[in-house]
């Protein structure tokens, strides 16, 4: 089911096929979207036209809905960026042979998490200045004796745990996904080398389900980089208008 | 089987949540690569396509408008004239039928006008050749008499021949002389 990892596998050192797999993942995007808008027709062409539509889908359903006004376009490279880095390097987990989403590793999480965490905290430092601190974590609109309760809360979860959950829920759901599938795959291996006739049958039952949570692992592998782009988005929001909320 | 349990027994001591350096190298150089390349290449490409082609339409939108707008008004504009014309024709004949009405006025009266003069005109020459006629038949026939009168006298009376040539010679020299005068 699996290529073989060129080196050797989950080790501290050396080339391995998750990092194939990334630079790969950057040369199809760049490739396809340099080839689609490149023409630049008004009338766009098939492939111009599913270009214009992938772009399109996150600069108006994301960019354009969360931060809006008229500096969104500003954040349309990071957040196109993302979206389909993550994307492409999610569905790996869905090809066959391939079969390894890149985000079931977890460093890549942290990297972009922690990138789009000094991005929106930079936006927010630039826009506000360092009382931006403030209107982070102090409310407005709250009572003085709530305070010194929200203010932690607030720290915490803006500061502290909004990076970790941002990187975790990519990491833990694709490593989820993938450890679901090979254990179905090593499930139906087992029961189909069983002696017993009945029990050997089971694993057609065991194949139906893995193939629904490959269904599954595939919306899911689509919704997590959307979800990703969209925090991120909304993070950006928030620090661009961080005196409004 | 036995791959699940290698893999187990591998990993077992690595913790997943332990990030692997390179690979975090890897994505990071991987992802700035990328994003380097879409914030160069891939998004001013398509705002640029969307751009022009939101130019285009707004264009053409804009110029369908203007075009619409000119036809309404050059509609308007000739449906004025058409009122105007209207208007001006009904005046024209208007005013055609007054002065044709003034031009008849003025003439009958000047024919009126005309032919009183000539009236009054013939009225006063009947009058002053009458007087004429009367001023030279009062003179002449006061000269006649006088010369009647004296051609009697100077003549017997008596002699009925000689009166009558008298009468005759003197009818005679009327005559003649009302032949000069007539030459």
């Amino acid at each position: 089911m699996h290529l073989p990892a060129i080196l050797p596998w989950g080790a501290a050192e050396g080339f391995s096929k998750q990092m194939l797999l990334v630079l790969l993942s950057v040369a199809i995007i760049a490739t396809f979207f340099v080839l689609a808008a490149r023409k630049q027709q008004l009338v766009p062409g098939k492939l111009q036209f599913a270009g214009e539509a992938a772009y399109g889908f996150v600069r108006n359903g994301i960019a354009k809905d969360i931060i809006g006004g008229r500096d969104f376009i500003k954040y349309v490279p990071l957040l196109f960026s993302l979206f389909f880095f993550i994307l492409v390097n999610n569905i790996y987990g869905a090809i066959p042979l391939i079969q390894l989403p890149t985000f079931s590793h977890v460093g890549g999480a942290y990297v972009l998490a922690g990138l789009v965490y000094f991005t929106w905290i930079a936006i927010g430092v630039k826009k506000n200045g360092l009382r931006y601190f403030k209107l982070a974590t102090v409310p407005s609109g709250v009572p003085w004796f709530i305070l010194p309760i929200v203010i932690p809360i607030e720290i915490i979860s803006n500061f502290l745990v909004r990076p970790v959950t941002h990187s975790l829920r990519l990491f833990a759901t694709m490593l989820a996904g993938h450890l679901i599938v090979m254990i179905a795959g090593s499930g139906i291996e087992y029961l189909v080398m069983q002696e017993n006739v009945l029990l050997k049958g089971t694993s057609v039952l065991v194949l139906a389900g893995a193939i629904a949570m490959y269904m599954l692992e595939a919306l899911i592998m689509v919704l997590q980089a959307y979800v990703f782009t969209l925090l991120t988005a909304i993070y950006i929001e928030g620090a661009l208008h961080a005196d409004s909320h | 089987m036995n791959q699940l349990i290698i893999s187990a027994a591998t990993e077992g001591e690595v913790n997943p949540l332990m990030p692997n350096l390179w690979e975090m190298g890897v994505v990071l150089v991987g992802f700035l690569i990328l994003l380097f390349i879409v914030v160069k290449f891939v998004v001013p490409m398509f705002e640029k396509t969307f751009a022009e082609r939101a130019e285009a339409i707004e264009g053409g939108i804009a110029k369908a408008e203007k075009a619409q707008a000119e036809a309404s008004a050059a509609l308007e504009e000739y449906k004025q004239q058409l009122t105007d014309a209207r208007t001006e024709a009904n005046r024209i004949r208007e005013e055609a039928r007054a002065e044709g009405a003034q031009i008849l006025a003025d003439l009958k009266e000047k024919a009126a006008a005309e032919s009183a003069r000539i009236t009054a005109q013939a009225h006063a020459q009947i009058e002053s050749e009458r007087q004429a006629a009367v001023v030279s038949l009062r003179s002449e026939v006061g000269t006649l008499a006088t010369t009647l009168a004296g051609r009697i006298v100077g003549e017997s009376l008596n002699d009925d021949e000689r009166a009558a040539r008298v009468v005759d010679r003197f009818l005679a020299d009327l005559e003649s002389q009302n032949a000069g005068a007539a030459k």
